[in-house]
């Protein structure tokens, strides 16, 4: 429990950090290399990697979303098609990354596993 | 060898799923990055800090400091000590709110949508370049460069644009680059002309040429002057005959005495054009308002489109303070007024596109005949970039008359245009036109002398550019470049080969229309006849119907002591002529007299059409968005003219391409020409049976079938009779994207009015600007336009004007005489330094 809080925490706060500066994929290298580098179950892997990038979109898309684009983000929700509703698109956001980042960290977890 | 595999694919499938996420996929757009907090639509969002009231921005190649003030629309109010900086500052503050509107719309111009959005838009970019809009764009472009004045606004406003998009980064870019996933490229003098020959486009751009050539082969040219007539039965012309001609006319060139019967052409039609786009204006003299100063009106009827089609600036410089709309991506104003006028334009539907027939001599197509020899065509090749595939090279062929919109049978993407025929038209001409030069000059105006000084040099799109002076001055005058035609030259096709049916020069400004101080205390248009029978100049025969010409000039004849209220309340005036004409007619025939029993009976009392009849009855003509009658009235007539017509000009029952007669013609056959049920209608004219059935058809059955034919369509959409049934339901005004996005515009707003009302809203056309200018002392002026000042979606200012638009309010503009006047809806005020 406590290595999936250690490597969460650290795939949230580096992949948060790096994509001030780098594309997005950036989180994809980073959760792969950080699992191989902590190890631990491919779950936690996993659950980390995914719950580390989501967190790392949900907070400040929330954020923004409270603060000057919740009204395009209603449009843009209109348009995907999710029925004009903002905090789905966040939540949606969130876990598409999310997705990237816990397959690139069960990825590295498995690598490390000898 | 296992201990990899499944890392691996774990790997692979996060790497597919980035890559998938990180690329627009088909016509989805690369939603890792959309999406992306850190770089996506996210950050477009705007809070008031965004939007400081006070700061100062540094901007390279200014000259001094100038001064901005918004007002609580976000209205930019320049103030600069030189012209250079204050075309700039409008170059960078019109892209700072709409850039991507603007470059799409020059994109729209200039044949360039493949390049964003793929292969669908291929089609779309060689029409446009095949009927020549960069070539006219290129030509106006030379003319306008070689003017000091109007290459200095140009270069100005183009590198204020470029001020403002070198700011950007991929974070920054306006929200539809990241949705559309490119990226804003420089801006240039080309692109101003670009929106000009696109408007000219949207308003010159129509020809029933082929369709009138078909009718005249068919049916001979005595038909064809009886339906197609080249003067209506009902007309209230801008400048009406009267007063004596000021001018020798010239003398007109002789039609060609060879006959020329032009090859039918029978295309099948893929879309009908939309012939809704009109506009107002008016003004009243001194002797009719309460301040004894001119009042001046203006909507521009146009496609109601978010971000909006307009875009407000007050422009102070060292020798003009004015105010007005001007189009993104064009410096000056369009529409608007200063310290000392105000003018405004609506189209003139003048026949200044004409079409010509080709004789190649042989299938390579190097050479066409003319004037009894071969000449050379010259051959442009057009590279059309096209994403994700190699460019597309085509061909275009250029004569003398112009390009050869198609050159193969292949499927025709317009079906206005008639294959292997050149085509000849204003938009393409240059020498001596300079449009935004005509604007500047408006824009500095302070008298009539200025006024017509400054439309000299205006050529295309032909407007009536109506005027009002403070110093008492009310005018008009359709203007811009007419070909000097002999009678009916352009009506049809002309022949290609014949010189003497080239155009043959032009009509002097000094003969065109026009009218000043009229003894009647008004001006007026609204896209109908330019002048009387009695112009001594063919300018053209298909013209806007008189409805709101006529209504707003009974109108204005009416008012003593008007404010610039009259005039808002004339602009939201929602009686449809028409129907106060055709529809008192219709229900009288079609509910007969004790002396009609012999003939037809009363419709039965429980019927739909009955009840029909009772709405209709009650209804005063008022296209009110909740008024049934107007829902009833519009489909009913529209069904009628079709079963009038359709049997003889419809392409199903012909396998020709033609178009109706005129909705004048129609009203007068149905009026005077349809017979009289004394005698049951046997004195009916030809047209009124329907040739594809055995019996013979009275008008009386037409007006049944078709309110039947109503009934049941709106029964089947709305549910039994009932409120549903309200206008604003059946017309459903929307105001969409520019790239038709769900969830970006609005939808079935519930608004009065139709397309023959003065206040013509319909369907995705309407007034795209409402004016009104009191020229007392000082000046005031009110305005409002269906969107915002904001170009982004995520702005309260891209909408915020709708709400007053649609209740037919408008705002007072503000109009500042200096920077740092005090004004309470003033709220920011920014420097913009070098």
């Amino acid at each position: 429990m406590k290595s999936f809080f250690i490597l969460f925490l650290l795939i949230f706060v580096l992949t948060s950090l790096a994509q001030f500066f780098l594309p997005w994929w950036v989180v994809l290298p980073l959760c792969l290399g950080l699992a191989a580098w902590r190890g631990g179950s491919a779950g936690a892997a996993f659950g980390a990697g995914l719950l580390g990038v989501a967190c790392s979109w949900w907070l400040p898309a929330a954020w923004l979303s409270l603060n000057g684009a919740g009204l395009l983000a209603s449009r843009v929700a209109a348009l995907l098609p999710l029925g004009g509703n903002s905090w789905l698109l966040v939540l949606l956001s969130g876990l598409l990354a999310g997705l990237v980042g816990g397959l690139a960290a069960l990825a590295g977890a498995w690598l490390k596993v000898r | 060898m296992l201990r990899w595999l499944k890392p691996t694919l774990a790997l692979l499938v996060a790497v597919v799923l980035a890559w998938v996420l990180n690329t627009p996929q088909g016509q989805v757009p690369p939603l890792g990055r959309l999406l992306s907090p850190y770089s996506g639509f996210w950050q477009n969002g705007e809070t008031a800090a965004d939007f400081p009231a006070q700061q100062t921005l540094r901007l390279p190649g200014l000259h001094q400091t100038v001064r901005v003030r918004f007002d609580d629309r976000r209205v930019p109010h320049i103030f600069a000590d030189n012209d250079h900086d204050l075309y700039y500052a409008q170059g960078y503050l019109t892209a700072r709110d709409r850039l991507w509107q603007m470059e799409f719309m020059t994109r729209v111009a200039a044949g360039r949508i493949s390049e964003v959005v793929g292969e669908r838009a291929l089609e779309y970019d060689r029409f446009q370049r095949r009927m020549g809009l960069p070539f006219g764009a290129e030509n106006s472009l030379r003319e306008m460069l070689k003017n000091d004045t109007t290459r200095l606004v140009l270069e100005s406003y183009a590198a204020g644009v470029n001020a403002y998009i070198s700011q950007l980064t991929p974070k920054t870019y306006p929200f539809e680059y990241k949705l559309l996933d490119y990226a804003p490229e420089p801006w240039a003098p080309i692109k101003s002309a670009l929106l000009l020959k696109l408007m000219a486009w949207d308003l010159s751009g129509r020809s029933d040429d082929l369709r009138l050539s078909n009718i005249l082969g068919k049916y001979g040219p005595e038909v064809t002057r009886d339906l197609f007539p080249n003067f209506p039965f009902r007309a209230d012309p801008v400048v009406p005959d009267g007063a004596p001609l000021d001018f020798q006319p010239l003398p007109v060139p002789p039609a060609s005495p060879v006959p020329f019967a032009a090859a039918v052409s029978g295309l099948v039609p893929s879309r009908e054009p939309d012939a809704e786009l009109g506009s107002n204006n008016f003004a009243l003299a001194g002797s009719r308002t309460a301040s004894g100063r001119p009042l001046l009106a203006n909507d521009p009827h146009l496609q109601l489109n978010l971000p909006s089609i307009w875009y407000q600036v007050q422009l102070h410089g060292p020798t003009q303070n004015v105010y007005g709309v001007t189009i993104p991506g064009a410096p000056a104003v369009i529409i608007g007024f200063n310290q000392d006028v105000a003018w405004g334009v609506t189209n003139v539907g003048g026949d200044v596109l004409d079409w010509y027939q080709l004789k190649f001599k042989d299938a390579s197509r190097r050479e066409y005949w003319h004037a009894g020899r071969w000449k050379p065509v010259r051959r442009v090749v057009e590279r059309i970039a096209v994403r994700g595939r190699p460019d597309r090279l085509d061909t275009v062929l250029y004569t003398h008359h112009g390009p050869v919109v198609y050159d193969q049978n292949e499927p025709v993407f317009n079906q206005q245009t008639p294959v292997r025929h050149a085509l000849r038209w204003t938009a393409h001409e240059a020498a001596g036109a300079n449009e935004v030069l005509a604007f500047v000059k408006l824009n500095h105006a302070r008298n009539y002398q200025d006024y017509n000084r400054a439309l000299r040099t205006y050529a295309s799109p032909a407007q009536n550019f109506i005027f009002a002076s403070r110093t008492g001055d009310v005018a008009i005058r359709p203007n811009g470049r007419f070909p000097l035609k002999y009678a009916e030259q352009g009506k049809f096709i002309l022949d290609g080969s014949d010189p003497k049916q080239d155009w043959q020069g032009w009509i002097p400004m000094s003969q065109t229309p026009r009218v000043l101080n009229p003894a009647r205390g008004y001006v007026s248009s609204a896209n109908q006849h330019s002048a009387g029978p009695g112009y001594p100049y063919y300018l053209g025969w298909d013209y806007a119907p008189w409805d709101r010409a006529h209504r707003i000039n009974e109108q204005l004849a009416h008012m003593r002591r008007a404010t610039a209220d009259t005039l808002r309340v004339l602009q939201n005036d929602d009686l449809g002529l028409n129907a106060q004409l055709m529809l008192p007619w219709m229900l009288f025939t079609l509910e007969g007299t004790k002396e009609s029993s012999d003939c037809y009976s009363y419709p039965p009392p429980h019927s739909p059409v009955s009840a029909a009849m009772r709405v209709l009855a009650r209804w005063k003509f008022h296209y009110t968005a909740d008024a049934v009658g107007a829902t009833i009235f519009e489909l009913w007539y529209q069904q009628l003219t079709k079963a009038l017509w359709e049997d003889n000009f419809g392409k199903q029952a012909t396998g020709l391409e033609m178009r109706y007669p005129s909705r004048d013609r129609t009203n007068q056959l149905l009026l005077y020409q349809s017979g009289d049920y004394s005698d049951c209608f046997k004195k009916a004219s030809f047209w009124v049976d329907d040739r594809r059935t055995a019996q013979r058809e009275t008008v009386h059955d037409l007006l049944t079938t078709s309110l039947q034919f109503a009934m049941d369509s709106l029964t089947r959409k709305f549910g039994p009779l009932g409120p549903k049934w309200a206008w604003a339901h059946q017309k459903s005004t929307d105001i969409n994207h520019l790239a038709q996005l769900p969830g970006f515009g609005h939808q079935d707003v519930w608004s009065g009015g139709s397309p023959g009302s003065v206040n013509a809203t319909g369907a995705r056309n309407g007034p795209s600007w409402r004016m009104v200018v009191d020229l007392s002392t000082p000046v005031r002026a009110y305005g409002i336009f269906p969107g915002g000042q904001s170009g982004n979606p995520a702005s309260r200012y891209y909408d915020d004007m709708l709400e007053s638009w649609r209740t037919g309010q408008l705002d007072e503009l503000v109009f500042l005489q200096a920077a740092d006047e005090n004004h309470p809806r003033l709220q920011a005020a920014w420097r913009l330094e070098k």
